[in-house]
């Protein structure tokens, strides 16, 4: 289980979060949500550790701010949401830096499982500059899941923090990445990913965190937090909810959905 | 921090470049073998170590003058010019991986101009330490004074030129010129204080020369390059993550701020320590490690030992032509690596003009 509670960061002067409490449960995948700049990556980057902020973090028990990083990083692997990377590594080279840490350092027969799982076999001698951005970001993905390969090591769960993971990527492998990330919680691991697309939310996560203004408006079940009136509130434009689409099709609003809420 | 020795590297046939750059190693072992011998049978005397070794595995008595030319002078220069080869090589090496950019190099951002201060603080400073001091120093006092000002250049640098773990190419080497007019303005002020006796320690020291290695010189230097080129094969796998910025770094299990802190006093310790014996070689930390990783690639677990074998091979190679050159007359070793290095560095600038956008 991740637990957090009180985290308060300031960047400067400015109070990013505010004593924001949250919780995730290994085998669920938990979104946060919420507009531009209302602290849903800061947050991400408090429970990962990387940032200093005041409160507690602790994963399976365990306070973060007690463990050193290697033992962090067999416990969780972290996608963020652009990794510039110096000098030409090639695919594999990048996904085999996620090896260095962790249950399945050396493991280097990983390498093409886990760039086969995000769709890219065969890239493994491709130089990474060389790919376009969605290329980029799922070797980064699969450098993430080769940490974390198995979603329980030694009976605990294992976590994976994905901070936009479908930004830079097309509906399909939208979907293929979700479904990874889905199947890692659904083995018994921990999911939680901050996410701009309420579909995409709405059709893979258990449970959703509504941020604004760094305090948390809701959380909980989706149909629970994902509401007009908090939406609405949260993103300050109207927003209405329709039903769920069936999970397996992608469905995709028009025009007309935002004339009849007005 | 454990180092994974190239030995135990994982190797997935086809895209894995740890093969090609072990064969490499090997290469270079055989390079750097082949090249040391040459630089003991090149020199003004006509001594030949060939004739040496037959006549003392013969038992025959050698000749004193032979025994000089080549024990005294020749071995001593040839482990110096190989050690501060391999130190200056392996200070780029590290540094570049630090500053996460191709073009860091000790000599351009000025923490060669700050070890250099250093040294020079301890020739014309060195009267002003307690008595006791100063002889517990002894030879130390100029290497230890480069290195602490190599140490504090490089802190500085990382300072100006790193912002949320990100380094500004342009602040970097903006930063490192004007650190390196600072460095050597002080220096200036120093030179001017100077007396007689320490005006011709100062331009002994200056030349940038391996001329003049003795064991005594050695011994001063050896400790620091030895303890940073031993520390830096250890630093491979932290530079490897930090490739990917300070926060993956940390997320894959680097100790990110012990890993900084180590790579800076490894290049302050190298650096320190070749320009305190051999005044400024320049190039060697920018074009080596450059070359090796167009033949081998990035990875900093093959791209260190290579480089300090690269590094020593080139500098005797460069020592070998400075003496040959004009010979009885020696060529300072600085301007053999400029001639040879600066026309390569123009090349990385030229191909990097698009990337770089200063």
């Amino acid at each position: 289980m991740l637990e957090a509670r009180g985290i308060t960061v300031r960047l400067g002067r400015r109070a990013v979060l505010c004593g924001v409490d949250f919780e995730a449960l290994a085998g669920h995948l938990t979104a946060i949500v919420g507009p531009n700049g209302s602290g849903k990556t800061t947050l991400l980057r408090a429970l990962t550790g990387d940032l200093s902020h005041g409160g507690r973090v602790r994963l399976n028990g365990q306070d973060i701010a007690d463990l050193r990083p290697w033992a962090l990083a067999g416990l969780r692997g972290v996608l963020p949401q652009a990794t510039p990377l110096a000098f030409p590594f090639t695919a594999a080279e990048v996904v085999r830096l996620g090896l260095t840490g962790g249950v399945e350092a050396g493991a280097a027969g990983l390498v093409p499982q886990a760039l086969a799982r995000v769709g890219l076999a065969g890239f493994e001698g491709r130089y990474y500059q060389e790919l376009s951005g969605g290329e980029q970001q799922r070797v980064q993905l699969a450098r993430v899941l080769a940490q974390v390969w198995e979603p329980v090591a030694h009976g605990a769960p294992r976590w994976l923090f994905l901070d936009e993971p479908v930004s830079s990527l097309d509906i399909g492998h939208q979907l293929q990445v979700m479904e990874i990330a889905r199947d890692f919680a659904d083995r018994g691991g921990g999911v939680v990913a901050v996410m701009h697309d309420l579909n995409l939310t709405a059709m893979f996560a258990d449970r959703v965190a509504l941020i604004s203004e760094g305090r948390v408006l809701g959380l909980g079940l989706p149909g629970a937090v994902l509401r007009d009136d908090l939406l609405s509130a949260a993103y300050r434009c109207p927003i209405r909810v329709n039903t769920p689409p069936a999970r397996g099709t992608y469905l995709l609003p028009h025009a007309a959905g935002r004339v009849a809420a007005e | 921090m454990v180092a994974i020795s190239p030995d135990s590297a994982p190797t997935v046939q086809g895209w894995d470049r740890g093969a090609q750059a072990r064969r490499v190693t090997l290469l270079l072992v055989v390079a750097l073998g082949g090249m040391s011998v040459f630089s003991l049978t090149v020199g003004a005397a006509g001594t030949s170590p060939w004739a040496v070794l037959a006549d003392m595995i013969a038992g025959r008595e050698v000749s004193l003058a032979d025994r000089v030319v080549l024990f005294e002078i020749r071995l001593p220069r040839l482990v110096l010019g190989a050690l501060v080869g391999a130190a200056l090589a392996v200070s780029g090496a590290v540094m570049q991986g630090l500053f996460r950019n191709p073009l860091a190099d000790p000599g351009l951002v000025g923490v060669s101009a700050g070890a250099g201060l250093g040294a020079i603080a301890a020739i014309v400073l060195g009267g002003l330490l307690p008595a006791g001091l100063a002889a517990a120093l002894g030879y130390y006092a100029v290497p230890v004074a480069a290195f602490l000002g190599g140490w504090a250049a490089t802190l500085v640098l990382y300072g100006i030129a790193t912002r949320r773990g990100r380094t500004s190419v342009a602040t970097m080497l903006l930063g490192g010129i004007a650190l390196g007019a600072l460095a050597g303005a002080l220096s200036g002020i120093l030179v001017y204080m100077a007396d007689d006796a320490q005006l011709r320690d100062l331009t002994f020291w200056g030349l940038g020369s391996l001329a003049g290695a003795t064991w005594a010189k050695l011994a001063a230097a050896v400790p620091l390059m030895v303890l940073a080129l031993v520390a830096a094969p250890m630093l491979a796998r932290g530079l490897n993550g930090l490739a990917l910025g300070e926060a993956a770094a940390f997320h894959i299990g680097i100790p990110v701020q012990r890993l900084k802190a180590v790579a800076i006093l490894t290049v302050a310790g190298a650096t320190g320590a070749a320009v305190a014996v051999s005044g400024g070689i320049g190039f060697v930390g920018i074009v080596v490690p450059h070359l090796l990783r167009l033949a081998t690639g990035p990875d900093h677990r093959y791209l260190l030992v290579n480089s300090a074998l690269l590094g020593a091979a080139l500098l005797i190679l460069a020592d070998v032509i400075s003496r040959i050159v004009i010979a009885p007359a020696e060529l300072p070793i600085g301007i053999v690596t400029a001639v040879l290095g600066g026309p390569f560095f123009l090349w990385i600038l030229l191909r990097k003009r698009g990337v770089l956008d200063l």
